[in-house]
């Protein structure tokens, strides 16, 4: 008899409700009061530390650990907060082995750093728990600000403009606000619908409006914003997703990984989500690893992440390899697509080995052909839909320091302007420096 | 393995880790246990006069403060002596004595301030074959409060007495435990000594309030709303205690008066610093009622190590060693010049010694936009507050300048010769040069 598991193609319930339930729990569970205070006891309070200086939004880390020691994880909220409105999610999905863990000097003295992230996770969860939003809206300017996407850059902006006084209404594509935060984040790294709770939260401030089904350039236009709005802060993300150039990409079970991990956030029962028997996902970064992870805990037997160049080069931190191969996903690299096979529905890829010559890859002859019934794409988002007003820089919109676009009264923020990483940290950060621009200009 | 047999006053045990007279050897269960455990010797807890039994609160008996990781530095009790029959605990010290022949058994006693009760029940003590007496002239709180304890050891005059008598009715050691709760320990050493004691032990719990809740606004531990003060004990009183071991080891009337250290003693490097600093052996309580019995494995194995390493080879060669080198602060050596080196191998960069130099210290450190801390010598006075806060073990340490090298700090060649304020032009009181 063959079991779900092992029958081919794409399908729906390899795996029992308890199994998915089981796989789909919180990856790294809260720490409890008593783990807290074992974890914030090693904290050296470093003078200047090494830790804020890593973090984009530039956490005063020693200060809100000090106040978790001290039995004051409320105090230690409002110290995160201040500096990232969205300092619960940050501490669930930021890449901290790669930024505040990675300089914590205790990584330097013992190779075990301090577990900011998860401190930062229980001092925020502490106050969002009791409810208390501990931000207070400033006497109305009468200023009215756009903000275009409810993502990260979006939200951190709102926030501050929102405190300041200013009424903001943000204009957000789809029918739920939140962004990558709801629809681009492996499902175990957001339980228990965190990312709308947060949102929800975060509006407890007040003045600000969101409007949704509204995209720039169809229901909404740029100069439209400007014209009704005394600033517009753009923070609508990367709309498009790149694609392979190879045969055979257009068959049905090829898809994005973004959208794969969006509609599994989306999901109201995993049960019914299909998923092949063997997967193969293209792609080095945050996304393919989310996309394998999640492919493995649906019930994929064989699931394989395919990256083009060598391990060291992959955007997808050590921590978070280490992660999906742990969860049984393999990860191969040095190679690249050239072709998804199969006569009608899809069978495998075929990839050639690759090499390195002088910084420059060179896809050799030699080739091999995983099998697969299943591919998603995840190698890269590309901005879209950006008013041809706007000058870009690379493939993204020029920004300022503070976030200003070539045009008057325009901020961006976010994956979809120049600098800094892809990451919600670093969105919230941006968003937040541009609401600070914004209402000095504003205020002029 | 060298030879942790210790003969103090004349009694024997294996080794010189003695249980003090506290809540841990207030019954023969727990003594048996002690011993079978590896412990030296016990002073068995405080025994009063004949009649009915003290009573204790029914709530908490001990306060306490943590350091990182909720390890307890410092304890509190407002436990009074014990609470047993008299008849109960000399029946059982009879028996375990028996029993145990080669370990120290002392009797710790506490009774009202008159000859009377003193003649009554040391007759009673000398009947168990205990080795000797621990008069218990410390005990700060409750006991204090009925003329016993601490408020004998606060009056020389009183602790010369009540030893007197003791002498007088009792035929083996007296070793007197003094209080710290005193401006300056010397005082009733002397009078113990003497009064004819044969040792002195030191020191008792510290008059202390470990917290305050905030909640009640009660001192703790806190009994229906109401808290009082406590002795302390434990790591955190280590300090003082060491001090005042010393000042009577090198004091001219009780230089040479046996000591038994009690303190804090938590390993077995603790109580190789009490000995040398003039200890015969060491008393502990607060160590085993945090970790239990079993520690004195630690310390038997680590004294012996050190020992070996050392070449000692029996403990009374360590007693006292530090003794010559306890000094006052004017005939320390002004010619002496140190300055901090940071070992940038060992370095993680946390800035600790930067924050604490630049803030608070002599503004000595520079720092680097990369972190790279550095001490500059021109500041650097060698106050040690970096090592002291650097969270690396020897990744800072004082470099010892040698005679014809200059100090930077005050522009002048270091001096090979040694010379102290008694001699120094700034000191009005000098004493001329011969």
């Amino acid at each position: 008899m063959t079991t779900p598991q092992r029958s081919d193609g794409v399908q729906p319930g390899r795996l029992a409700r308890s199994a998915l339930d089981e796989n789909f729990r919180d990856a790294y569970p809260p720490l409890d009061a008593h783990e807290a205070i074992v974890a914030a006891d090693r904290c050296y309070f470093c003078h200047d530390a090494p830790c804020i200086t890593a973090c984009p939004t530039e956490i005063d880390i020693p200060l809100f650990i000090r106040q978790i020691a001290t039995g004051t994880s409320e105090a230690a909220a409002r110290t995160i907060l201040t500096q990232n409105i969205l300092g619960g999610m940050c501490a669930r999905v930021c890449p901290t082995e790669t930024l505040c863990e990675q300089a914590c000097v205790r990584e330097a003295a013992e190779g075990k750093p301090v577990e900011i992230g998860q401190l930062q996770r229980y001092a925020t969860d502490t106050l969002m728990g009791a409810g208390v939003h501990p931000f207070t809206r400033a006497t109305p300017t009468g200023k009215t600000v756009a903000i275009v996407g409810a993502g990260p850059a979006g939200l951190a902006c709102a926030h501050r403009l929102a405190m300041y006084g200013h009424d903001v209404v943000i204009f957000e594509a789809r029918s739920k606000g939140g962004g990558l935060n709801e629809f681009g984040i492996a499902a175990y790294k957001s339980t228990l619908d965190f990312a709308q709770r947060e949102l929800e939260w975060l509006l407890q401030i007040g003045g600000i409006e969101i409007r949704h089904n509204q995209r720039l350039g169809h229901e909404i236009s740029l100069q439209g914003l400007r014209e009704a709005h005394d600033a517009v802060f753009l923070g609508m993300g990367l709309a498009g997703v790149n694609a392979l150039g190879v045969p055979g990409e257009d068959k049905i079970h090829a898809g994005d990984a973004v959208d794969f991990i969006a509609e599994l956030r989306q999901a109201e029962d995993l049960a019914s989500l299909p998923i092949g028997r063997r997967v193969v996902v293209i792609g080095g970064g945050m996304t393919a690893i989310d996309a394998g992870v999640q492919a493995k805990l649906l019930g994929a037997e064989d699931v394989s992440i395919v990256y083009r160049r060598g391990q060291d080069a992959m955007s997808a931190s050590r921590h978070e390899q280490e992660h999906a191969q742990r969860k049984g996903v393999r990860l191969i690299c040095n190679a690249a697509p050239v072709g998804i096979e199969g006569n009608g529905s899809l069978t495998g890829v075929r990839f050639a080995y690759t090499e390195t010559h002088d910084g420059k890859l060179v896809v050799t002859d030699d080739t091999f052909t995983l099998p697969a019934d299943q591919v998603f794409k995840a190698i890269g988002q590309t901005l879209a839909g950006v008013p041809d007003a706007l000058e870009l820089a690379g493939r993204k919109i020029a920004v300022s320091e503070t976030g200003a676009t070539s045009v008057k009264d325009v901020w961006a923020g976010g994956d979809c302007a120049s600098g800094g990483d892809d990451l919600t940290v670093t969105a919230v950060a941006e968003g937040r420096d541009a609401a600070e621009d914004i209402h000095r200009r504003l205020m002029m | 393995m060298a030879d942790l047999t210790t003969d103090f006053l004349g009694i024997k045990s294996p080794n010189p880790f003695w249980l003090a007279s506290a809540p841990p050897t207030d019954k023969e269960y727990n003594v048996r246990r002690a011993f079978e455990a590896g412990w030296g010797g016990v002073v068995w807890k405080t025994l009063g006069s004949e009649g009915p039994p003290v009573v204790n609160v029914n709530g908490p008996r001990y306060g306490a403060i943590w350091g990182a990781d909720r390890r307890l530095l410092g304890l509190n009790n407002i436990e009074l002596i014990t609470d047993r029959p008299l008849e109960t605990n000399l029946e059982e010290i009879a028996r375990v004595k028996a029993d145990y022949p080669d370990r120290a058994m002392i009797v710790s006693l506490m009774v009202p301030c008159d000859e009377e009760s003193w003649k009554a029940i040391l007759p009673r003590v000398s009947e168990t074959g205990a080795d000797g007496i621990e008069l218990n002239f410390g005990c700060p709180h409750g006991m204090s409060e009925r003329g016993m304890g601490a408020a004998v050891g606060q009056v020389p005059e009183y602790v010369e007495m009540v030893t007197r008598w003791c002498k007088m009715y009792y035929d083996k050691p007296v070793i007197v435990k003094l209080t710290p709760n005193i401006a300056d320990i010397r005082g009733p050493a002397r009078a113990a000594k003497n009064g004819g004691a044969d040792a002195v032990s030191l020191i008792n719990t510290i008059n202390s309030i470990t917290s305050v809740n905030l909640d009640s606004m009660s001192p703790e531990p806190m009994i229906d709303g109401r808290g009082t003060h406590g002795g302390y004990c434990g790591p955190a009183v280590k300090p003082i205690a060491l001090n005042m071991v010393a000042e009577i080891a090198r004091d001219a009337e009780t230089r040479g008066l046996p000591i038994s250290g009690i303190g804090g003693v938590t390993t077995w490097r603790d109580a190789a610093e009490f000995m040398a600093l003039g200890a015969g052996n060491v008393q502990v309580c607060t160590a085993a009622m945090t970790y239990g019995f079993k520690i004195v494995q630690e310390m038997i194995s680590g004294l012996s190590q050190w020992m070996d390493e050392k070449g000692y080879t029996d403990t009374s060669q360590i007693v006292g060693r530090a003794v010559p080198n306890v000094t006052d602060w004017q005939y320390l050596n002004l010619n002496h010049v140190t300055k901090a080196r940071i070992d940038q191998d060992l370095c993680i960069k946390c800035g600790r010694c930067y924050a604490a130099c630049e803030d608070t210290s002599h503004q000595a450190i520079s720092m680097s936009p990369d972190r790279v801390f550095e001490v500059m010598d021109n500041e650097c006075v060698a106050c040690n507050l970096c090592i002291n806060v650097c969270p690396v073990e020897d990744c800072i340490t004082m470099e010892v300048l040698e005679p014809g090298q200059i100090d930077e700090r005050t522009g002048t060649v270091v001096e090979d010769t040694y010379a102290n304020w008694t001699t120094h032009p700034n000191n009005p009181m000098a004493k001329a040069a011969e």
